[in-house]
């Protein structure tokens, strides 16, 4: 059997059914994640801009609406921050250790 | 007027900058490696660099600029804090792993990993000199504003020595310590202002009996703006009676900046060469989530600063005085902070007011120092990494030939933003630092999240996407009202010089899907692909092997 060159061992990496499953439950998460807080981070904009009677309205005290939102920002991004690393360790970082561990040991025999 | 304070001020800044040459000479002890210039050996902990990082990003913008601009113009200074943070999810769910996983120094290890080596190291470090530079020079202006409230004089020349101090500490720190005694330098900060901060947030409340409403209300009376101070449009887009087309442009203005505030975050080559200084992707990770934490709780407390600032200091302190016609003298409220806390501490002349402002001065001036310390050396090891190493001598460099040349390109970048710096006072500090994100964010991050997430892209693309994005940023800049044609153009209306035909402030709504467009189109119309480097990058960015083990001692 002919040698197998490092630039054999990514692709195969690459394709492998167990690479493939790691990359999608990354994708998975952090794609609609981060297309979620940007629909929301602008829709926060664009209401400060358009809809400025609506977010002037008054919700607590001298508080209205746009404060409301603005805080909200603020709880959605620690929020996110906290799930993505809850998922990381728990469904991301196993795998992606194994696939290092194989990769690397097969890069070794090149 | 401030002379107590003033003494006080330059002790404890004294303090800090004898504490921080101690501890980067003791970086420089441990420094056994070439990587500990660049990237701390990559042994930093998850804490250290999340420290770090807050540090970098914090800057003065952060500090003076949006308190100011809060203590002024009411809610809408409050925006510029959402957009920066809310900027690092994206680094966090896209950048942060990928890039600590796939590079070792610089900006240009990721956007060069597939690609020819020679034209697109040599975009990147293009890039980010150009972004670091623009980004050193509000924080320099920012140093001479602070000066003039806490020694007390507006005379130019003392403003322009502070600028030539805060360089000089910084071309030290960049070429003694490299970018672990940086690192302790703002480890060092970033505890400083979370701390200063914390304080004057408490003692603001405790002035309005911890409650939110008496705060917001006094400031609102105060600014002589009533209840519209607490509404959006005090500053951006606001609605200009009988000139819809203005109101409009304001409008898209509004929403252009805060485009190039969430993208650009993750376009910063200083920011991005901090992952590289832990060992793993998940320290990386670690890192940006304590990052997230410091710099949300830092962002939460401008509430505080800004409108306690607008209650408690005279609107005509904060704009450094009243013109004739009744408008303030300078509209920045750069100087909102410092004079905040003079108030809290008691008011001119008393003790505690002169403690308060060395305190919190000082603090500024460490705010200071180490973000432009980050800049320069991340603009001095891409012109070292990338262009000296990798296209200059197509590495064949040794590596102490490479750090030697990274320290002299610190000493001159350093002195380019001092005179730079000199050159451009005046100008709002989060303005310029707003304007650095959308260079950042139309010229770097296309190139970044495109190599990561794009099978097809390639060397023309790359290089397309860097200068594409960049050149229109700088375009659009200089056919716009921060340039000629408007009442505070960089270069004044009387002059007759006008170019200004881009009606935009912020450039990054253009700029930006243009730097993708020119990725995308330098991309198809080049055969070249380079599978199996594709293969390498994208199994690496997503595994971390083969990635670069942390130096050992």
């Amino acid at each position: 059997m002919a040698t197998r060159t490092e630039e054999d061992v990514w692709v195969d990496a690459q394709q492998s059914a167990e690479f493939r499953a790691h990359r999608k439950r990354y994708r998975s998460f952090v794609f609609p994640f981060a297309v979620g807080f940007l629909v929301w981070y602008f829709g926060f904009i664009l209401l400060t801009t358009f809809a400025r009677d609506f977010v002037s309205t008054p919700v607590w005290g001298s508080v209205n609406v746009a404060f409301v939102l603005a805080i909200l920002q603020f709880v959605t991004t620690f929020f996110i921050a906290w799930l993505y690393d809850r998922y990381a360790t728990r469904r991301l970082d196993g795998p992606g250790r194994d696939l290092k561990r194989r990769v690397e040991s097969e890069l070794a025999q090149c | 007027m401030l002379i107590d304070s003033s003494v006080l001020a330059s002790t404890l800044f004294a303090l800090f900058v004898v504490g921080t040459l101690y501890l980067v000479y003791r970086a420089t002890k441990q420094r056994r490696e070439v990587t500990d210039f660049y990237n701390a050996g990559g042994r930093l902990n998850g804490f250290q660099n999340g420290l770090a990082i807050s540090a970098d990003y914090m800057s003065a913008a952060s500090f003076l600029g949006i308190a100011g601009l809060i203590s002024l113009f009411g809610f809408d200074g409050f925006l510029y804090s959402i957009g920066f943070l809310v900027a690092w999810l994206l680094a966090l769910l896209l950048v942060a792993e990928p890039l600590r996983n796939s590079g070792r120094f610089t900006m240009g290890d990721v956007v060069a990993f597939r690609m020819r080596q020679a034209p697109v190291r040599t975009a990147a470090a293009t890039s980010t000199v150009i972004v670091s530079v623009f980004y050193l020079l509000a924080q320099m202006v920012g140093a001479g504003a602070l000066v003039a409230l806490l020694l007390g004089f507006t005379n130019p020349e003392a403003k322009n020595w502070i600028i030539v101090g805060v360089g000089l500490l910084m071309i030290v720190y960049v070429t003694v310590g490299g970018m672990r005694g940086t690192s302790y330098v703002q480890i060092t900060q970033a505890f400083l202002l979370i701390t200063g901060a914390t304080a004057m947030t408490v003692m603001v409340f405790a002035n309005f009996s911890f409650d939110l409403n008496a705060l917001l209300d006094k400031a609102a009376e105060m600014s002589g703006q009533g209840i519209a101070f607490l509404e959006p449009g005090g500053r951006f887009g606001p609605d200009i009676v009988g000139d819809p087309v203005a109101t409009l442009i304001g409008k898209i203005d509004l929403i252009s900046l805060a485009l190039a505030l969430v993208l650009g975050t993750s376009g910063l080559p200083h920011i991005l060469i901090r992952f590289y200084t832990v060992p793993s992707a998940k320290v990386a990770r670690k890192s940006v989530n304590w990052a997230i934490g410091n710099i949300g709780a830092f962002y939460l407390m401008t509430i505080a600063l800004g409108f306690g600032a607008a209650a408690l200091v005279p609107r005509e302190v904060l704009g450094m005085g009243v013109n004739s016609d009744g408008s303030l003298v300078n509209t920045s409220g750069n100087v909102a902070a410092p004079q905040l806390a003079l108030e809290l501490g008691g008011g001119d002349g008393s003790l505690g007011g002169a403690f308060m402002v060395a305190f919190i001065g000082a603090i500024a001036f460490a705010v200071i120092l180490a973000t432009v310390s980050g800049l320069t050396l991340a603009s001095s090891s891409s012109f070292a990494h990338d262009l000296y190493a990798n296209v200059i001598r197509k590495g064949k460099a040794t590596p102490a030939e490479e750090v030697r040349v990274a320290r002299i390109a610190a000493l001159v970048i350093g002195v380019l933003a001092i005179v730079l710096a000199i050159s451009s006072q005046g100008l709002n500090v989060a303005f310029l630092v707003g304007l650095a994100f959308a260079i950042a964010a139309s010229g770097n991050l296309p190139a970044v999240l495109l190599t990561m997430f794009w099978k097809k892209f390639n060397t023309r693309g790359a290089v397309f996407a860097i200068y594409g994005g960049l050149g229109a940023a700088l375009l659009l800049l200089v056919l716009s009202p921060n340039f000629s044609g408007a009442a505070n153009s960089f270069i004044p209306l009387a002059t007759g010089f006008d170019i200004n035909v881009f009606p935009l402030r912020n450039p990054g709504l253009i700029s930006i899907p243009f730097g993708f467009f020119m990725g995308w189109l330098g991309t198809v119309t080049s055969s070249e692909r380079d599978v199996a480097k594709y293969a390498e990058l994208e199994v690496r960015s997503l595994t971390g092997a083969k990635i670069e083990k942390p130096s050992t001692h």
